[in-house]
């Protein structure tokens, strides 16, 4: 390891910037003769639009166009189309109604696109947009995710019956079936996973500008992908060919899936811009964000678990309801199927495993991938599962999960659910987690909290996740519409500095100083040295984007190509100037030279002889040294671990607080520990986030959403956090070239069933064994009320 | 935002002169209630009166019997005042507890008590502490100043210009706060004085009310336990998806009883 290399705790070249506030954001960027555009949107869950009146609204100041759902399709705007085709279990194809950008008839979930008011100011297209008179025939909406595919539930799409967009299966059935039939001991359990709102800290925008003289469009948004919005957008929604469309996303504060989606307002400004020969920028506003960035999670299931008298698991039957709200989001379908389903087997040796997914519209937001996506579904379920069935079975629950996890030597593992795990130790993750959380000293912290008059419990979960998205022919066959690999490029200029074009986009993850990194320990030079360059689809290759903790995996694996060629390039002059044979040349700390000889050539040197080739083998090899790979990944990359987590719940109040969290994680080869760190200190937050506090409620009659500000969304914070006690211990990935497996997700993938079996184990003595998340004051108490009631009854 | 004119007055009666003359004026504090409601068009004022040039307004004087505050003076300096951490700490505590460090360094009490928001704090403190709000026109008691949900004795045009806090006993003020706004989901405040007892609940109404069967009970005894058996009904209390009438009453009694412990 050098001071800068791999492995090096190197800070953060990009904070600089981050912390002193000059990034620059989409909003940050202003066009000449910009203007700037406020969607209408519907304050209805469900409605027929009878009419729109924009007439007084024209006439206001500053206004330049009003155009509805009516005008986009006078041009042949398409619909925003859904990246996933999942098939049903007869293999029919799944409901795949249209998403127009402004809808023109019916409105389906309260912020859905009515119309766009575009005026010189902000200000003005908000006065306008409020006179524009839309006249709504209000109709009954469906609203939960259970109830929605019941008889007589309002339908939200004639093309999808009893609003089922697919009713899918993974596993084999028959196997499972039989494996319940000679079980020993059942164990059932039913739970929601809650629907949470994203919430990065920079809102969504987007900037569109269209160049008359040239036919030339570019688009500014806050996306985690730029290229897979100017497919999507250019291929199927503005039909605009790819070399005269530009997609910049520039520096965006954080997405956490949210901005992977092409959304409508993208497209809207895109073709208003060419409509009108002017720029024009919307941004949103909070409250905005709240009812048009894609939700995540909201499943609510059954599972069963079938056990031998010993404990050993059998096989698994789960059948899961999720949500996917009103339109089909991009990456929606493949959420709660192949990034859930697929999952199910965790750390477990489970020989069989069944599940059902039935997928519903409802009269909300779209839902989405959300940092983790599916797989922390997958991990609450079943963690919350073998914890009941340790209970039910009167085995330690550490004791239950070590009979049943898969053997060290059982790699390559393959799973009843499709997967193939490639490495783990499951087994020292847990071992190294109990022995740092001090497991075994438990019950003396429980008894000193019951004398403060504190119930304290402590949870546990060992996960695994899938990630490094994704090998593309595997996806291809289970029904993706894409490619997942990455690319890379990787340019030295003449006098031997770096800069390194890459297909994936950082919004907060740290590839700026990760990449640079690898290419500074490979070339041996500084990272100072290295600039990374991403976001801008005229600048980059065509790459994929950032999401399923792939950056790396995939992304940095593209890099390691690249510079393979670099090296390999960079020999070949080597030889020539120092008059050896190539197998002579060795390159370490950034210089080439002969085996065995003080005859030596710097990097700086062979970068400069490469551009000024006066002395050059120009007959066998082209001047320059400039080299590009894609990489598509052989498998998926399966980071796992262990996390503990230890609560006081306030008897009297309800309140839980979060007093000790203890995570190590395998996430393969580390570049930078220090970004390690902090990505897993930011996933647990989310995940204690989602078990403690955050909730997106909507109004089961009307769709109304409830929380849909900070006044009532809670976020948790930083006094809400304790000091996290961090490790990683650290199998490689067996397929890629850095054997990186991806940290982005597993904090908030591997927590939340930690923290809610916590709950449940401080409860317990008052006879409590579920709870819901999140975990609120008001649920605890409750329980414990009826507890206390039932107790007294007794 | 929609436009408004906008003031800014260098003494009180310039202020409500101005006030008197506008459409819809709206005097502005700290602005931490105001802006907000005014940016999402929730509120628009024809007229915004800028209090922020009436120095006489802003301070805190502490004379042997009373704390008396200017309604201009932020959360914070009340909050960090030793002065009044001296006289009445439970105000001091309950200042502290308002929201976050920015919210406290712009928020001021006048806002706040002109404001009334249902789950604010400051009423809490008014109310049990039995003050006395001074407005450029009249002063009113306590007692008869929180009428409703957002709604207060003020007349239009009125302006608070401080509020008279008689230094108690002892006082203590427990709050559980909002899990997502940090308002006070119920906030109970406790004084003890020579008169008697006084308890005054924030959060859980349609504005801060008294507490008279904990008051009674406290009188008679004034310890945790004297509140124990005592059933707060949940009627007319507030619901939301955080917490329930009932949950409510019952948070009630909970930190009626932790304020009470901090002092007995
Ligand atoms: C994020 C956030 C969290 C908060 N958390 C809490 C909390 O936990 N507890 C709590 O109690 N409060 C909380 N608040 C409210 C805050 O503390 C202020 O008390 C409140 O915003 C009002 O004070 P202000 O000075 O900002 O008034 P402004 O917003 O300027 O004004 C509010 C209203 O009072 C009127 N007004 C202002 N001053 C006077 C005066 N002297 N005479 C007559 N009328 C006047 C104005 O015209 C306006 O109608 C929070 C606010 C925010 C934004």
């Amino acid at each position: 390891m050098t001071v800068q290399g791999i492995g090096a705790p190197v800070r953060r070249k990009e904070d600089r910037r981050y912390l002193t506030g000059r990034g620059t954001y989409t909003e940050d960027i202003n066009r000449p003769g910009q203007l700037h555009a406020v969607i209408l949107r519907s304050p209805h869950a469900h409605a027929r639009i009878l009419g729109i009146d924009t007439s007084a609204a024209a006439r206001m100041p500053g206004v330049a166009a009003i155009f509805t759902g009516a005008d986009m399709a006078k041009d042949n705007v398409g619909s925003i189309p859904c990246g996933w085709l999942i098939k049903n279990k007869d293999d029919t194809p799944m409901a795949e109604p249209p998403h127009p950008p402004l809808v023109p008839d019916r409105v389906r979930h309260v912020g859905d696109q009515v119309a766009v008011v575009i005026a010189e100011t902000r200000n003005q297209a908000r006065d306008a947009a409020e006179a524009i008179q839309v006249d709504y025939e209000v109709l009954p909406a469906a609203v939960d995710t259970a109830a929605a595919a019941k008889p007589g539930a309002p339908q939200v799409w004639e093309q999808a019956k009893n609003n089922v967009c697919f009713d899918w299966h993974l596993g084999d059935k028959a196997a499972v079936e039989a494996a319940f039939a000679t079980a020993h001991h059942v164990t059932k359990i039913d739970l929601v996973n809650n629907r949470l709102i994203p919430n990065a800290m920079e809102p969504r925008a987007a900037l569109g500008e269209y160049d008359r003289a040239t036919g030339d469009y570019t688009l500014y948004t806050t996306s985690q992908n730029p290229h897979l919005i100017r497919l999507l957008m250019g291929a199927f929604v503005l039909h605009l060919p790819e070399h005269k469309l530009r997609v910049v996303a520039p520096d965006v504060g954080g997405g956490f899936g949210s901005k992977i989606y092409h959304y409508a307002e993208e497209a809207i400004v895109t073709w208003a811009a060419g409509k009108l020969g002017r720029p024009v920028k919307w941004v949103a506003d909070r409250s905005e964000s709240f009812i048009s960035d894609a939700h995540g999670r909201d499943h609510v299931s059954h599972a069963e678990l079938a056990m031998d008298q010993n404990g050993k698991f059998l096989a698994l039957r789960v059948a899961t309801i999720a949500n996917v709200g009103a339109y089909l989001s991009t990456f929606s379908t493949c959420v709660p199927t192949y990034l859930y389903a697929t999952l199910l087997a965790g750390v477990y040796a489970t020989p069989a495993i069944y599940a059902e997914v039935k997928t519903v519209f409802t009269n909300t937001v779209p839902v989405d991938a959300y940092r983790g996506a599916g797989r922390p579904e997958a991990t609450y379920l079943l963690e919350r599962l073998v914890d009941k069935a340790a209970r039910e079975m009167k085995i330690d629950r550490v004791e239950l999960r070590r009979r049943n996890l898969i053997p060290r030597d059982a790699f390559p593992y393959q799973t009843p659910v499709a997967l193939q795990y490639d490495s783990g130790d499951y087994q020292s993750t847990l071992e190294i987690a109990l022995k740092n959380s001090d497991w075994a000293g438990f019950e003396s912290r429980r008894a000193e909290a019951k004398k403060r008059g504190k119930l304290r419990g402590i949870g546990i979960s060992t996960y695994i996740e899938a990630c490094g998205i994704a090998p593309s022919a595997v996806v291809g066959s289970l029904g993706a519409r894409a490619g997942l690999y990455e690319s890379a490029a990787i340019r030295v200029h003449p006098t031997g500095s770096v800069s390194v074009m890459t297909g994936t986009h950082s919004h907060g993850q740290g590839h700026e100083t990760t990449f640079a990194q690898i290419v500074a320990d490979t070339l041996g030079m500084p990272i100072e040295n290295v600039d990374i360059v991403h976001g801008d689809s005229s600048k980059i290759p065509f790459g994929m984007g950032t999401y399923g903790s792939r950056s790396l995996a995939v992304g940095g694996s593209a890099i390691v190509k690249a510079l393979d060629k670099i090296v390999k390039k960079s020999k070949r002059i080597a030889a020539h100037l120092l008059e050896a044979s190539e197998a002579d040349i060795e390159f370490k700390d950034g210089t080439f030279s002969v085996a065995g000889t003080d005859r030596s050539v710097p990097f700086g040197q062979i970068a400069l002889t490469a551009y000024v080739p006066h002395n050059y083998p120009i007959t066998e090899l082209e001047p320059g040294l400039e080299e590009s790979a894609f990489y598509d990944p052989l498998n998926f990359t399966y980071p796992g671990g262990c996390h503990i987590c230890e609560v006081e719940v306030d008897p009297e109040t309800g309140v839980t607080e979060v007093v000790k969290f203890t995570a190590v994680d395998d996430v393969g080869r580390v570049i930078n520990p220090m970004i390690v760190e902090g990505q897993v200190h930011g996933g647990l937050a989310q995940g204690i986030g989602q078990a403690l506090y955050e909730i997106c409620v909507y109004d089961k009659e009307s769709g109304q959403i409830l929380s849909g500000s900070y006044n009532d969304y809670t976020m948790p914070r930083a006094e809400h956090l304790p000091s996290f006690t961090v490790e990683t211990h650290n199998t490689m990935c067996t397929h890629n070239p850095l054997g990186s497996k991806g940290v982005g997700e597993v904090g908030a993938i591997g927590s939340p069933p930690a923290v809610i079996n916590a709950v449940i184990d401080a409860l317990s003595p008052l006879g409590i064994e579920d709870i819901e998340m999140p975990a609120t004051p008001q649920r605890a108490w409750r329980l414990i009320q009826t507890a206390g009631m039932a107790r007294a009854a007794e | 935002m929609y436009s408004f004119a906008y003031h800014r007055p260098v003494s009180a009666a310039e202020a409500e002169a101005l006030a008197a003359k506008a459409g819809e004026a709206r005097f502005l504090a700290g602005g931490m209630t105001l802006l907000p409601a005014m940016k999402l068009r929730l509120a628009q004022p024809t007229d915004l009166i800028d209090l922020a040039r009436l120095g006489d307004l802003r301070g805190i004087k502490v004379s042997g019997s009373e704390v008396r505050i200017g309604a201009m003076t932020l959360h914070a300096a009340v909050a960090a005042s030793a002065e009044v951490k001296r006289a009445i700490p439970a105000l001091a505590h309950c200042a502290g507890v308002i929201g976050d460090p920015q919210v406290r360094n712009r928020g001021t009490l006048g806002g706040s008590l002109a404001n009334n928001d249902p789950a604010a704090d400051y009423p809490a403190a008014v109310l049990g502490l039995n003050a006395t709000v001074h407005t450029s026109r009249r002063t009113i008691p306590a007692d008869s100043f929180f009428r409703g949900l957002f709604e207060t004795a003020l007349e239009p045009g009125e302006l608070i210009t401080a509020v008279s806090f008689p230094i108690p006993e002892r006082a203590a003020y427990e709050k559980f706060r909002h899990p997502a706004s940090r308002y006070a989901v119920v906030g109970v405040f406790v004084a003890r004085t020579g008169g008697g007892v006084r308890v005054a609940v924030t959060g859980a109404g349609p504005c801060a009310f008294r507490a008279t069967q904990l008051e009674q009970a406290l009188a008679k005894n004034f310890s945790p336990d004297a509140l124990k058996g005592i059933k707060i009904s949940a009627d007319g209390l507030n619901s939301d998806i955080h917490a329930a009438a009932d949950y409510r009453a019952h948070l009630i009694g909970v930190m009626a009883r932790r304020a009470v412990a901090a002092i007995a």
